[in-house]
């Protein structure tokens, strides 16, 4: 049974002149413990896609199933870390980690330890009774990488988590989110505008088309890849071809994705 | 070596600011001074009518003579607790209506025109209805204070309600929290600046409602005392409640700004 199902999904985004159609027909399954990445054109749906499985907007058309269950009846621990980071910017960097266990009232001492260990983990020490706006774009991020995994989620909606990072941190926290993942058995759908991300972290790849958003393609990533960590990937004698492909792939269906470059 | 000419140059910044500050102080004692000078002066001279607008020694002759016998305290403190409470129930009303609409889109929309209107209306013309409705005490008064700032305080509130990015209930969301946490763990707080600032506005309000509250049930208060004066051609009356209320209303003013600021310090 798989984990995750979407079937024929569409969005339309309504406004009193016009409409978007932000996805068409959208189908595709996850198992458990597998990890999605999610490349496409910007605006092509990637973050409506992971708003709709986060239960946040209702898609127009279509049925969402977890474990089984549809979305609506399912209990299930969603994990959705947003494209910006939005930490309330009035609460103290440890609150804003504990905001999940907050909303569903669990607060103990034993979560502030894991909450600062895993800030720890990220390299973030002594920041948990500062205030966001004294931390940078890229501790931020990881702050709200933390906060989206305090809450143990059973399956984690990562839209583009690493892309205010430098080079050296961004590999590091692959790493990491990898192990993590890999050690709790963990379902990811990651959304990103980086290839080598993409290829290095996950099992799959969905290849979006634009206006309106639509899965123009899914690649399999070799067997030998998906479980070697991602700073590994990048090393392994079979990374180039599956790169070429992708990249021969995207530029089929978006012109203007080498200039945005990973925003 | 740099270092030592870098504090150099911060001195004489700084110094700098004490001189402007004080030259900006030295005008406004100036001001202050030639004004009741000018006034004592002329009034004096019979320039201007001494019955109409009275002479600062006359005012002070009388604000002692009233401060020493006790009856002036009665009235500043009655006109105190009037304000006071107008504007802080002016506000929480306020606070406590736009959060009412929030709730339902609705419900907003549909009571959007008669806010309007509420709005656009001289709420001190309401006095009469309300004295006649609430009986001619302090609470109509303070129902005056109140109602002239909850309105705008309602208006205010609720469109910064709207404002609050919506990314922020939509992380709350992510993690299954309910519309009511929602509100108060993020729509309030981000609002909260802003009910801050009201307060300040309200405070200038509400002493317009109680003031007309006091020249309509004409019992007692400031506003009693001025309307009184006016009665009897006694205006050093008249002129010493302004210049009270001028100097309480400049007090509460700054009182309201520190706490204010406080409050932004301690709760955002
Ligand atoms: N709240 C909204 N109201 C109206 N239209 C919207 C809304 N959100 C997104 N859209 C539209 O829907 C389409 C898909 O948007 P979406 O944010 O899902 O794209 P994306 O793939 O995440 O893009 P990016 O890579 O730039 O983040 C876009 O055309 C966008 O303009
Ligand atoms: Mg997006």
């Amino acid at each position: 049974m798989s984990f995750l199902t979407l079937e024929n999904v569409s969005h339309l985004y309504f406004s009193k002149q016009n409409y978007t159609k932000a996805l068409s027909n959208i189908s595709f399954s996850v198992k458990e413990g597998e990890f999605i990445s999610i490349l496409g054109p910007s605006g092509c749906g990637k973050t409506t896609i992971l708003s709709v499985i986060a239960g946040i907007i209702q898609q127009t058309k279509g049925k969402v199933h977890l474990k089984g269950k549809p979305l609506d009846q399912s209990t299930m621990a969603i994990g959705y870390m947003l494209q910006q980071d939005y930490l309330f910017p009035w609460k103290t960097i440890i609150d804003n980690v504990l905001l999940g266990p907050k909303i569903t009232k669990q607060n103990d001492e034993e979560l502030k330890q894991k909450a600062i260990d895993l800030l720890e983990t990220v390299g973030l020490e002594d920041v948990a009774l500062k205030y966001p706006d004294s931390l940078s774009g890229g501790m931020r991020q990881r702050v709200a990488l933390v906060r989206t995994l305090i809450t143990n989620p059973e399956i984690l909606l990562l839209d583009e988590p690493f892309s205010a990072l430098d080079y050296m941190t961004k590999l590091t926290l692959e790493d990491l989110v990898f192990a993590l993942l890999r050690d709790y058995q963990k379902t990811a759908i990651l959304v990103t505008h980086d290839i080598a991300e993409a290829i290095s972290m996950s099992d799959r790849l969905i290849i979006m088309d634009t206006n309106p958003g639509t899965i123009a393609q899914i690649i399999e990533i070799p067997i030998e890849l998906r479980n070697e960590r991602p700073f590994l990937v990048r090393r392994h004698p079979k990374y180039q071809k599956i790169f070429d492909k992708v990249w021969h792939e995207l530029n089929k269906y978006e012109q203007n994705f080498d200039q945005k470059g990973s925003v | 070596m740099s270092t030592h000419s870098d504090q150099q140059l911060l001195t004489n910044y700084r110094a700098n600011l004490k001189k402007e500050k004080r030259i900006v102080v030295y005008w406004q004692l100036l001001i202050l001074i030639s004004f009741f000078v000018i006034w004592e002066v002329t009034s004096h001279y019979y320039l201007i009518d001494p019955l109409i607008f009275s002479s600062p020694s006359r005012i002070i002759q009388l604000l002692i003579e009233r401060f020493v016998d006790g009856s002036i305290f009665m009235h500043v403190q009655i006109t105190l607790f009037e304000t006071i409470l107008g504007f802080v129930i002016g506000t929480l009303l306020g606070v406590v209506f736009a959060s009412i609409l929030w709730t339902s889109i609705r419900i907003a929309k549909v009571l959007d025109p008669y806010l309007v209107i509420l709005n656009a209306m001289p709420k001190v013309a309401l006095g009469p209805i309300i004295i006649v409705a609430l009986g001619p005490g302090y609470v109509s008064i303070i129902t005056m204070g109140a109602i002239i700032s909850v309105i705008i305080t309602t208006i205010v509130v609720y469109s910064a309600f709207n404002e609050v990015d919506p990314n922020f209930s939509k992380v709350l969301r992510s993690f299954g929290a309910t519309r009511w946490q929602c509100f108060k763990e993020a729509i309030f707080p981000a609002t909260l600046p802003t009910i801050i600032s009201t307060l300040k506005v309200n405070v200038g309000l509400s002493w317009v409602g109680v003031i007309v509250g006091e020249f309509l049930v004409s019992k007692q208060g400031l506003g009693y005392l001025i309307i009184y004066g006016f009665q009897v051609f006694d205006f050093t009356l008249v002129m010493s409640s302004l210049l009270l209320i001028a100097i309480i209303a400049a007090i509460m003013y700054k009182l309201v700004e520190k706490m204010e600021k406080w409050l932004i310090k301690h709760t955002v």
